[in-house]
């Protein structure tokens, strides 16, 4: 049956209309998943699960482009008005975390800090977000002041303004806001549920919170080791075998340096200006 | 203005705060182009989904004036048959068989059987709805594509041209054909039906 092109007019034939109407009832309807999908992949909406952590249930919420909030698990409601507020975006209730990104936050939570975890920044300001990609740099099991923070991005005299841009992360955990201290060396803020949240995720990576502030107290804030001759903050990892008989608290910077230390290239202690956090 | 125009004028303003009305206008035709062209539920969803997602990502790369001069419906249709093409050559990597080809086309109703609203009859529809579909799914994938677009979308033949890139004459020649295959589809229905009925 062939039928040369352009010899009949197909619709003229009332068989065709008939067979145009059958076709014209094969119209289906989009399953109801598939606009949360595609708003989600394209960032204009989130979806949002709960997920375990050292400091009890968190609700994580995400989108295509990467992680946009992490929250203390409380009400559905009251988690999609913060978000909400925060965001912008609707938040869809989901199951549960995606595997892969459950199993990249587990990692990264144990130290793991080459797995790789997409962000949802946007609406951040460019201030906010160096202030969080240089937390991220702050290996676990240690800490720094917010002044050290500031000196890293620049703008060393910002240190309250880093302050706050912590204290306003929204992926806290993943972007570990918890590693910046106080410049006095005391625990300081922290959002995600207060300061006893932070001794305790801080004590889970490893550092004893309360040593901490006492050393802090004697006005200990940076330690040299008499063998190297270098000074750190007191949590750096290199400092981590010194013989306790080579340990040299110093109050600054300037104190080292007059006691003929240089600052380790690790950690990269800087003087602070204290006053201002 | 149409519809359409309306929306791109709006994306071209606010991409991010109109582009859900463009999922909400063209969600269920580029799911159903989807589901006649591939066969499978899961997959027209994720092509349909996909579809919208690569328009979202390439409108956020464009001028307003661009975005004003897409013409949606059949710029949006070209991107969810691409995705067919891929997701059918997927899976014909895989060895999955493309679609039920020579499955059984049985128990054909006569096209324009007309319309009652019993339970029989919203059944026999849906029957009748699902034996339509076989058939399309049994055409060659080029007269399935066409006759997708023109009869069961209802694009108009310069439009069906132009979202795939051909000559209208050609456009037209290949629904004339793949509506002569599916007249002998259902004369063999028919048959079988009659042949079945007198054993």
């Amino acid at each position: 049956m062939t039928i040369q092109p352009g010899r009949a007019n197909p619709m003229a034939d009332p068989t065709t209309d008939a067979f145009a109407a059958a076709l014209s009832t094969l119209g289906a309807v989009a399953p109801p998943t598939l606009r949360p999908a595609v708003l989600v992949e394209t960032g204009l909406a989130d979806r949002y699960a709960v997920l375990d952590s050292p400091v009890g249930t968190l609700v994580v919420a995400w989108n295509g482009l990467g992680v946009a909030m992490v929250d203390l698990a409380g009400d559905a409601a009251a988690f999609e008005g913060r978000h909400l507020a925060l965001t912008g975006r609707p938040a869809f209730a989901a199951a549960s975390v995606p595997e892969r990104l459950a199993g990249a936050i587990a990692r990264r939570l144990g130290g793991d800090r080459r797995v790789r975890i997409d962000l949802d920044l946007r609406g951040h300001t460019p201030f906010e977000q160096d202030v969080w990609r240089k937390a991220l740099e702050i290996p676990r099991g240690e800490v720094r002041p917010y002044g050290w923070v500031a000196a890293e991005i620049g703008r060393p005299r910002a240190v309250r303004a880093v302050g706050t841009a912590l204290g306003h992360n929204p992926v806290p955990l993943i972007v570990p806001c918890h590693r910046v201290v106080r410049t006095d060396g005391s625990i300081g803020q922290y959002s995600l549920g207060g300061p006893s949240n932070k001794r305790t995720i801080l004590a889970t990576e490893g550092l004893d919170p309360e040593a901490m502030e006492d050393a802090a107290r004697r006005g200990e804030r940076l330690v040299g080791c008499a063998s190297t001759r270098i000074v750190c903050w007191p949590s750096c990892r290199t400092g981590r075998h010194m013989l306790e008989r080579n340990r040299r608290p110093f109050r600054s910077l300037a104190d080292a340096a007059a006691a003929g230390y240089r600052p380790c290239k690790v950690c990269r202690p800087v003087a602070t200006i204290a006053s201002a956090a | 203005m149409d519809a359409d125009a309306r929306l791109t004028a709006d994306l071209a303003r606010d991409l991010d705060g109109s582009f859900e009305a463009v999922v909400l206008a063209h969600q269920d035709r580029l799911y159903t182009i989807a589901l006649r062209v591939l066969g499978d539920p899961r997959d027209a969803e994720e092509a349909a989904q996909d579809a919208l997602v690569r328009a979202y990502r390439a409108m956020a790369g464009y001028e307003a004036a661009r975005i004003r001069d897409l013409r949606l419906r059949g710029w949006l249709t070209t991107i969810v048959l691409n995705l067919c093409r891929s997701t059918a050559l997927r899976r014909a990597a895989r060895g999955a068989p493309p679609l039920t080809l020579d499955g059984p086309v049985a128990l054909p109703i006569e096209p324009g059987t007309p319309p009652g609203n019993g339970p029989l009859d919203i059944a026999e529809r849906r029957d009748d709805r699902e034996r339509w579909s076989a058939r399309l799914l049994a055409l060659p994938t080029a007269y399935r594509t066409v006759i997708v677009l023109r009869h069961v979308d209802g694009l108009s033949y310069p439009e069906v041209a132009a979202v795939l890139g051909r000559p209208e004459g050609t456009v037209k020649a290949q629904v004339h054909r793949g509506i002569a295959l599916l007249r002998t589809m259902l004369e063999a229905d028919t048959r079988r039906e009659f042949q079945e009925m007198s054993a």
